[in-house]
């Protein structure tokens, strides 16, 4: 750990930092939208937009390489997609749950394949491993801006909207008997679930993002009595995963998004033990 | 035909008028014709995919009937839902969700502010409501630690909280003892001095026990005093043997037969 506090403050190694400031600022947005994701079962879907994004990211290259829009970069394209799959998926799950799973699925394939495709007819070399897998050498300062306006969001929009979202995951028919906008609230968490995703596939990748998401909530769910110490419960988890994960990696050389969700793995894994001797 | 301000004077709490309704090409309902009164007790009764849920999300304007009218206090369901207290079965919820016993009943409060947000008036509507259960001193519990019967109260009281003039329940007594079940009709007894009861099952021993009235569903609907739920009448609508019944309840409405 002492080695890793002293790469934190090395002037040669700035990317370190960002990875962990990011990472920990990233961990409010990943436990709050985490805990609705796992107790609406939605992660499935949040593995659908967050594999998805691949394609908005090869659109973005094609586009800031090849057709020369400036504006239109791998970040701007990968919120896009996500956005627009967060849509799509709300408007189709109203519509009745096998056509969901269909889409679902061709989304996941859909989005990957014209990733692929979009980096493969795009000139130079972009190793999409990065994309896939997380690169924190990817991390710039502007990204710990990016975080900060995605927790301010979702802190805002939760704290307001906190009584209906409960409503929403525990029993949606109920809540739409109240008077909730049950439809409207659902595509809300969706692109705030996007949104999430996008912005920590940086750290750890369009395959492994689902986990950071889900698995700090799941192991909270299990000690906690309500859902805000659940989220409580999940943004510490996150955050020492993410900790835990970068300082490992650092020390052994080995990629960060692996070990980080590695580190969450095992933890899961150890707290099931925990609950099943219980 | 009679126009809704003069349905709305003759003070029916649930009013159907020639509903029909299908699913694709499939009719679930036919020709549907009934009046509840406020402060009746109406179970509704019949086999799986008979029509059961379909009637109770009509009546909620969850549905659309693809013929005839429904009105509830003379307004259209979608827009009388504040004043019908819901209760679904208890068997669908997540045990795993964390959520004390005074948030689940809170929900009902939801709705009335656009954030959702509670009031005081509503933390004392809970409290009511918490109290008319009995459940006042599990307010803290977990909801996923409590037993079949105490759920099924607590899910009352969320209907309690809505402060409606209409209480449906669906498949109550799934997965309760037979204690709580007592329990939970001596409650269902009290609350009838206030509101119109409505509960759906389809265990036709149930019906009897407590209500005034019967709804028969089977695609069609026919209703029945209580006393003249016959063996021969549940098997012409099931088709099969069923458990016997004990009537011993007083009827306020004509008997029907079926066809």
């Amino acid at each position: 750990m002492t080695e890793l506090f002293a790469a934190l403050f090395d002037p040669n190694l700035p990317f370190l930092r960002y990875a962990l400031v990011t990472g920990l600022l990233a961990s409010i947005a990943f436990g709050i939208i985490g805990t609705f994701v796992v107790v609406r079962r939605i992660s499935y879907i949040a593995g659908a937009i967050s594999h998805c994004v691949l394609g908005g990211i090869g659109a973005g290259l094609y586009m800031h390489h090849v057709v020369g829009i400036t504006w239109f970069t791998p970040m701007f394209g990968a919120i896009m997609v996500a956005l627009l799959a967060a849509v799509v998926l709300a408007a189709i799950s109203l519509r009745g749950k096998e056509r969901e799973d269909s889409l679902i699925g061709a989304l996941w394939a859909g989005g990957m394949a014209l990733g692929f495709l979009f980096i493969a007819a795009t000139p130079g070399y972009f190793d999409p491993m990065s994309y896939l897998f997380g690169n924190i050498l990817l991390i710039t300062a502007k990204d710990v801006y990016y975080v900060l306006g995605l927790d301010a969001l979702v802190l805002l929009i939760v704290g307001v909207f906190y009584n209906a979202f409960i409503g929403l995951c525990f029993d949606e028919e109920f809540a739409r008997l109240r008077g909730i906008q049950t439809h409207w609230l659902y595509l809300l968490l969706l692109c705030m679930t996007a949104l999430t995703i996008v912005l920590l596939v940086r750290i750890v990748g369009i395959i492994m993002v689902i986990a950071l998401l889900t698995l700090p909530a799941a192991i909270a769910g299990r000690f906690s009595r309500t859902i805000f110490q659940m989220m409580i419960g999940a943004i510490l988890l996150c955050a020492m995963f993410i900790t835990a994960g970068l300082g490992l990696s650092y020390h052994l050389d080995l990629p960060s998004g692996s070990v980080i969700i590695l580190v969450a793995t095992v933890t899961y894994l150890l707290s099931l033990i925990a609950s099943v001797r219980q | 035909m009679v126009d809704r301000a003069s349905r709305s004077q003759s003070g029916r709490a649930i009013e159907f008028r020639n509903v029909s309704f299908f699913f694709g090409p499939v009719q679930v309902l036919k020709n549907v014709e009934f009046d509840i009164d406020p402060q009746d007790s109406v179970c509704i009764v019949g086999p799986n995919g008979g029509g059961k849920t379909t009637l109770v999300k009509l009546i909620l304007g969850l549905l659309e009937p693809a013929e005839g009218e429904i009105t509830i206090f003379g307004g259209r369901p979608d827009e009388q839902r504040r004043r019908i207290g819901y209760v679904p079965q208890n068997v669908k919820f997540d045990a795993s969700f964390p959520i004390p016993v005074r948030e689940v009943v809170a929900m009902g409060r939801l709705g009335r502010s656009f954030t959702g947000r509670y009031r005081a008036e509503d933390n004392v509507a809970v409290q009511d409501a918490l109290a008319a259960v009995d459940l006042l001193p599990l307010a803290g519990r977990s909801f996923a630690a409590l037993s079949g019967g105490q759920r099924q109260r607590v899910l009352i009281a969320r209907a309690l909280a809505t402060g409606g003039d209409i209480l449906i329940l669906d498949e109550p007594t799934a997965n309760i003892d037979h204690e709580s079940e007592q329990l939970f009709f001596k409650l269902l007894e009290q609350l009838n001095k206030q509101m119109t009861i409505l509960m759906v099952t389809h265990e036709v021993g149930f019906a009897s026990t407590f209500f005034e009235r019967i709804i028969c569903v089977n695609k069609q609907v026919f209703i029945h005093p209580t006393s003249k739920l016959t063996g021969e009448l549940i098997q012409n609508m099931y088709g099969g043997d069923l458990q016997m019944i004990r009537h011993d309840h007083r009827c306020s409405a004509e008997g029907h037969e079926h066809d």
